[in-house]
């Protein structure tokens, strides 16, 4: 087994609410609520979660852009939080995070040349003065831009080339570790295939460890190897990507996979969704014990009370982490995973980006 | 490498054609400013006024200093075009000497207060905590002073004898509208930058290790400054009329300097004889504040986009 790059244990982050007239501590929003997990070399860890459930909270923490509460992150050998100016700048360069928006990404008053330059400006020892703009080029040559638009400015791009150049600030560095905080998103399901591939080669290319977050089960399943799910601030489950998706043990896992819809319509009636009853709770005010038990079926007396751990689980092949009092397997029918198909199985193994028509990126939504 | 050609042949379709380019908010306005004639009004304006204030020898060839006491009151005549005031000074030669007071006292207040007001706002903005919330209760206390009780407090404080030297009459004047005029703009500046602040470039280069100070050359302050600029420049106006409004009181600039207030001061005595010494100051005063002021105005319209 790979050892880890990056392990984090117990991380906490509360955001104080102030109110009254003195602007008084009255409260806080628990986004991240003791969160552990590793991080192994070369692989890709799925973060899924619904909005709010502390997922983007949790990437800003491992990139050090808020201080938690508490807790810590050790990223290769090195514990985080205990660096300070230079050596925190230094421990950047092999962390790079990849935004969400790609229309807010990137600053509209540089051009591109400058923005995917701009991290050899800050660590110059990276690449001499004068390469710099070959550097740049062949940055965006990797990315699948065309490396004679370095001049040109973030608005001239659609969306979906405004992420390949996110893409491209985020590995000029050549990190290890590169944090994709729901990179694809933002983007038309036929761009998303494009740049969930590009992050693939650029996986194999240069080595890079992923941490991707995302709400869409799919894209997650198809890229990670790994899979942790988030409920208010908490992990419910974590696992290898068959385990999460085919033998999920945590109820909200398996309400969340239910809720998946399935491609084939002669399936489609076998499937039992599972209905969630209830809004997901404040994070400034979660339940006791098991944070789901509010709108969990299977809730006893037990999970208002014990906080259930996230530990090793019977899953009906095998055990893997799942932080419920009463964790077992239930049938829920599978989304189809493309990446494991081989290329003649179904037709939709076949529908990946190479193959189709050179369109580019579609034409800029304005 | 198959994908990564196909797609770069994809985005050279997809790039937008030639003269859709560079349609940066900066061009958008250059290219609305171009169009809109009180831009042009105000532009030719103040490039006569800036002329008149660095080379008033380009207007007329007069001495403003000498006065024909004979001839004080005169009418306007070819000889004199806009007649003569009470000393018998020329007034058309007196009025265009008057443009560099104003100008000098206009332009310096406003580089001042820019630099202050958006420093401040940039500190108040970008960093937040208890260096905003000083920040901030310093420009509430010098809101709560009107700009130009405050310059009659200050220059009634510290009085210009008859022998001070122009600078140091014109600096003092510059000093009292800097104190008073930077919190507008401070305030501003610092709405602007938590406007941008929060913008995920900003954040990205933090995780690229970015120094507080480069960021905000480099990110921060290009995205915050159009809003400063404009009202900086409508400021510019307001100081020159509140300027002529210290120099008619007697305390701005006073005597042996030229300027647009002191003679307006000065054709008060005759105003029912001989309004038209007061007249052409005035209207060269209104006319300088009324190009900046439209100036502001034309560049704001420009840069909001809700306005097109």
């Amino acid at each position: 087994m790979a050892e880890a790059i990056l392990t984090a244990t117990d991380l906490v982050k509360y955001y104080p609410i102030k109110g009254g007239v003195l602007r008084r501590k009255v409260g806080d929003v628990k986004a991240v609520d003791g969160v552990s997990f590793e991080l192994l070399k070369g692989e890709t860890l799925g973060i899924v979660g619904e909005s709010g459930c502390g997922k983007s909270t949790l990437g800003r923490l491992l990139m050090r852009l808020e201080e938690p509460t508490s807790g810590s992150v050790v990223f290769d050998g090195v514990d985080m939080y205990a660096q300070k100016g230079r050596a925190m700048r230094k421990l950047r360069r092999d962390i790079q995070i990849v935004f969400q928006d790609p229309y807010t990404s990137l600053n509209p008053r540089k051009t591109v040349g400058d923005i995917v330059g701009e991290p050899f400006d800050i660590h110059p020892d990276v690449v001499p003065r004068k390469g710099r703009r070959k550097a740049v080029q062949d940055l965006l040559d990797l990315v699948g831009l065309n490396p004679e638009h370095i001049n040109r400015y973030p608005h001239q791009f659609s969306g979906g080339q405004r992420q390949r150049i996110g893409i491209a600030r985020g590995i000029a560095l050549n990190p290890k570790v590169l944090i994709c905080d729901e990179p694809v998103s933002a983007l038309d399901v036929s761009v998303q295939a494009q740049v969930v591939n590009l992050m693939e080669k650029l996986q194999d290319e240069l080595g890079l460890s992923y941490i991707f977050i995302a709400h869409d089960l799919s894209v997650v399943r198809h890229i990670s190897d790994r899979v942790g799910v988030m409920y208010l601030g908490k992990m419910a489950e974590l696992g290898e990507e068959d385990d999460i998706y085919g033998r999920p043990t945590h109820p909200y896992t398996q309400a969340l996979l239910s809720a998946v819809p399935v491609p084939d319509p002669t399936l489609r009636d076998k499937k039992e969704q599972i209905v969630l009853k209830g809004d997901v709770p404040s994070p400034a005010n979660p339940p006791s014990g098991c944070r789901f038990h509010t709108r969990c079926w299977k809730a006893q007396d037990k999970c208002k009370t014990d906080i259930p751990l996230l530990e090793l689980r019977p899953d009906g092949a095998g055990e893997h982490l799942s932080a419920c009092h009463f964790a077992q397997p239930r049938e829920i029918i599978e989304t189809i995973d493309v990446s494991d198909l081989a290329d003649g199985d179904l037709d939709t193994g076949r529908r990946d980006t190479a193959s189709l028509e050179p369109v580019g990126d579609g034409p800029a939504d304005s | 490498m198959t994908e990564a050609s196909t797609i770069a042949v994809g985005a050279e379709t997809s790039a937008p054609a030639g003269h859709d380019e560079a349609r940066s908010l900066t061009s958008d306005a250059w290219r609305s400013l171009k169009k809109n004639p009180i831009f042009w009004v105000s532009m030719a304006l103040i490039v006569a006024f800036l002329l008149m204030a660095v080379w008033p020898s380009l207007f007329t060839n007069v001495d403003p200093a000498e006065a024909v006491l004979k001839q004080a009151r005169e009418r306007p005549s070819a000889n004199a075009w806009f007649g003569r005031d009470i000393q018998g000074y020329d007034i058309y030669s007196r009025t265009i000497y008057g443009a560099r007071a104003s100008i000098l006292v206009g332009v310096f207040a406003s580089i001042a207060t820019v630099l202050i007001g958006g420093a401040m706002g940039v500190i108040a903005g970008y960093y937040g905590g208890w260096l905003d919330a000083v920040v901030s209760r310093v420009t509430d206390i010098f809101f709560a002073i009107p700009l130009l009780l405050g310059g009659i407090l200050f220059m009634a404080t510290f009085p210009n004898d008859v022998d001070s030297p122009y600078l140091l009459v014109v600096g003092k004047v510059v000093l009292v509208l800097s104190i008073f005029g930077w919190p507008g703009l401070a305030r501003l500046m610092r709405s602007s930058v938590l406007q941008v602040k929060p913008n995920d470039y900003v954040q990205a280069a933090r995780a690229l290790g970015a120094t507080p100070w480069r960021i905000i050359r480099a990110h921060v302050l290009p995205n915050a400054l159009a809003p400063m600029i404009v009202v900086a420049t409508i400021n510019l106006g307001v100081f020159i009329s509140v300027e002529a409004t210290l120099s008619f009181l007697g305390i701005g600039l006073t005597p042996p300097a030229i300027s647009w207030g002191v003679a307006i001061s000065d054709a008060i005595v005759a105003l029912r004889t001989t309004p038209h010494i007061l007249l052409f100051p005035s209207l060269f005063l209104s006319l300088a504040v009324l190009a900046f002021i439209m100036l502001g105005d034309a560049v704001r319209d420009a840069f909001d986009p809700k306005s097109r």
